[in-house]
């Protein structure tokens, strides 16, 4: 799940301080800045500048680091393992991000009424958030097992010809993988949108009714022009999500077989710390981070208009 | 309109039991016996009752060390980060610091970095240190990872605070440290319960960090140890199982207590 949600507001505290005084900085409160500031430079600033700068050498974590330039980044080009899991991570992206956002909107639509069993209907769907990644790949293994639920449902259908080794098979590995991380992502995107479903003004949708329109008309008009903005809370919750989907892939195949389920995250893990090549891991790390760039920069220009207001 | 009723509930009942089934079928797996599961299958129906797999689990499986570690690394990183987040918030809402805002962008871009760019230079930073193998390396990694989006979450909420407040307190003599633990950090409580609440389960969860500074299997907390348990009970599925329910108790706990909290946390700004 990714650590991030959008603007500070946990229920406001009615009326917003707007002009505060200018007010003289006393000296403690330095402290209080610069121990936190201090802390998150050292281990996080700090290193992401180093990581920057192994991704343009042959570190192996033993010798001295040799400078090669962009040697790295022109070995990736030709790496098969590097193309492949590229892609894969394409692939999540499109359906680990997309379906989730479906799903969970889909969800929130579906439940956003008051009623009964209501609230045990979200409970149900949100559960599966609390779980860690790798709990919840433990469960779904189960499942994938030759002689798992999921083959036992297919042969009570008659559909003995579908039974499937699902984890060891290249062909239905990532897919394999991708569903229990749906499983997952999926309440957690509709509790996004149920709060953002709540935040709408009813009286649009009475005004929409007296003017004749009908659900999906209402949906288009009304609902989903409201929605706007946690739409772009959610496109970089997902974003940033799929690009680090890690755990769940590490916890079930390794990235195999054959590498079929790899992602540039498990790779790039493999890489650094099996292969022990730290400089190539670096570049491909590099790369997680320029497909993550744009998205971080289109989040934290949100944030800071959302400071002002 | 009856009819509308029951397709809801024909709909999101059917959904709600399938998201559960998978739930319900790992408690089933925990109960059997070994012998039941290599005799009938992993996907049968259970033919036997125990509790062992869970004490097997616990004991042998290395799980209550695991437990202890995981409660050892999330107290204290959950402490930490929201109250070194605390301070750093409210020096940056409630005075006119220079740079404010970029000091929060700066601060909440650390977060977003996609950890993988730090992994290689934090491993070699800890073994530097002499920290690597050790579960302070793991606290002091997540408080500083965490950092940047606690102080922006809670930045956000303190600068709600009315002034006046401050003002009133600040005419009665209080000095700056008065006014964090008196006054503002009291009315940012809700939100420190939310950000708690997720903390804990962010970091109970997590794996990557916990398999980037540590190596050894007697100090891995419960979440990376699962995978540690899997490979030493590979087909004892009764036992993985059961390492599995054991393992997500806490953060079930978390939630079902904080549920209020835990659900407002995660919906920060989505309304806007």
């Amino acid at each position: 799940m990714a650590t991030l949600t959008a603007s500070p507001t946990v229920a406001p505290p009615p009326n917003r301080a707007r002009r505060r005084q200018r007010r003289r900085v006393p000296p403690v409160l330095l402290a209080f800045l610069l121990v936190p500031i201090a802390v998150e430079a050292f281990w996080v600033f700090w290193p992401a500048l180093q990581g920057f700068w192994l991704s343009l050498t042959n570190w192996d974590g033993v010798s001295a680091p040799g400078f090669v330039g962009l040697g790295n980044f022109g070995e990736l080009f030709g790496d098969p393992i590097f193309r492949s899991s590229a892609l894969n991570t394409m692939i999540w992206l499109l359906l680990f991000g997309g379906l989730s956002a479906i799903g969970g909107l889909g969800l929130a639509l579906l439940l956003q009424r008051e009623g009964r069993g209501v609230g045990f209907y979200r409970a149900a769907l949100f559960t599966p958030v609390v779980f860690s990644l790798v709990a919840t790949s433990l469960i779904w293994q189960a499942l994938y097992q030759p002689d798992g639920l999921l083959n036992k449902v297919l042969g009570g259908l008659g559909l003995e010809s579908w039974q499937h080794a699902w984890l060891a098979d290249p062909d239905t590995a990532l897919y394999a993988v991708l569903v229990p991380a749906l499983w997952r992502q999926v309440g957690y995107v509709m509790v996004l949108y149920l709060a953002g479903l709540k935040g709408i003004d009813p009286t649009l949708f009475e005004a929409a009714k007296i003017d004749g329109a009908g659900r999906w008309q209402q949906f288009r008009f009304v609902t989903w022009p409201q929605l706007r903005s946690v739409n772009s809370v959610v496109l970089s919750v997902i974003v940033i999500d799929s690009l680090r989907s890690f755990d769940v892939v590490w916890a079930m195949t390794k990235g195999g077989p054959y590498h079929s389920s790899e992602l540039l995250s498990t790779y790039m893990y493999s890489t650094a710390f099996q292969s022990l090549r730290l400089g190539y891991a670096s570049a491909l790390a590099v790369v997680i981070f320029v497909l993550a760039f744009g998205v971080i920069v289109a989040y934290l220009v949100r944030a800071f208009r959302e400071d002002d207001s | 309109m009856k009819r509308r009723t029951f397709a809801f509930h024909a709909v999101a009942g059917t959904l709600s039991v399938l998201w559960l089934l998978p739930i319900a079928l790992v408690l089933l797996t925990a109960i059997r016996t070994f012998d039941d599961i290599a005799g009938n299958g992993l996907g049968a129906l259970p033919d036997s009752f125990s509790l062992d797999s869970f004490g097997e689990a616990w004991n042998a499986g290395g799980q209550s060390q695991a437990m202890l570690n995981s409660l050892l690394v999330t107290v204290p990183t959950v402490l930490l980060s929201l109250a070194l987040a605390a301070a750093a918030a409210f020096a940056l809402s409630r005075y006119d610091i220079p740079f404010r805002r970029a000091i929060i962008l700066l601060m909440l871009a650390g977060n977003l970095l996609p950890p993988q760019i730090l992994l290689v230079p934090v491993a070699k930073l800890c073994e530097l240190l002499g920290i690597y193998d050790t579960l302070p390396a793991l606290i002091v990694v997540q408080v500083g990872f965490g950092l940047g989006f606690y102080t922006f979450v809670l930045q956000g909420f303190m600068r709600a605070i009315p002034d006046e407040i401050q003002q009133a307190a600040t005419i009665d003599g209080a000095g700056p440290v008065t006014i964090f633990w008196r006054i503002i950090l009291p009315m940012t409580r809700p939100a420190l319960a939310a950000l708690s609440a997720l903390a804990f389960t962010w970091v109970f969860n997590d794996l990557l960090w916990a398999i980037t500074v540590l190596r050894t299997g007697t100090v891995m907390p419960v979440t990376p140890a699962l995978l540690g348990l899997q490979g030493q009970y590979v087909s004892n599925w009764n036992v993985i199982a059961a390492g599995s329910v054991i393992a997500a108790i806490p953060t079930v706990a978390v939630f079902l207590r904080f549920q209020r909290h835990f659900i407002s946390g995660l919906a920060i700004g989505a309304v806007k």
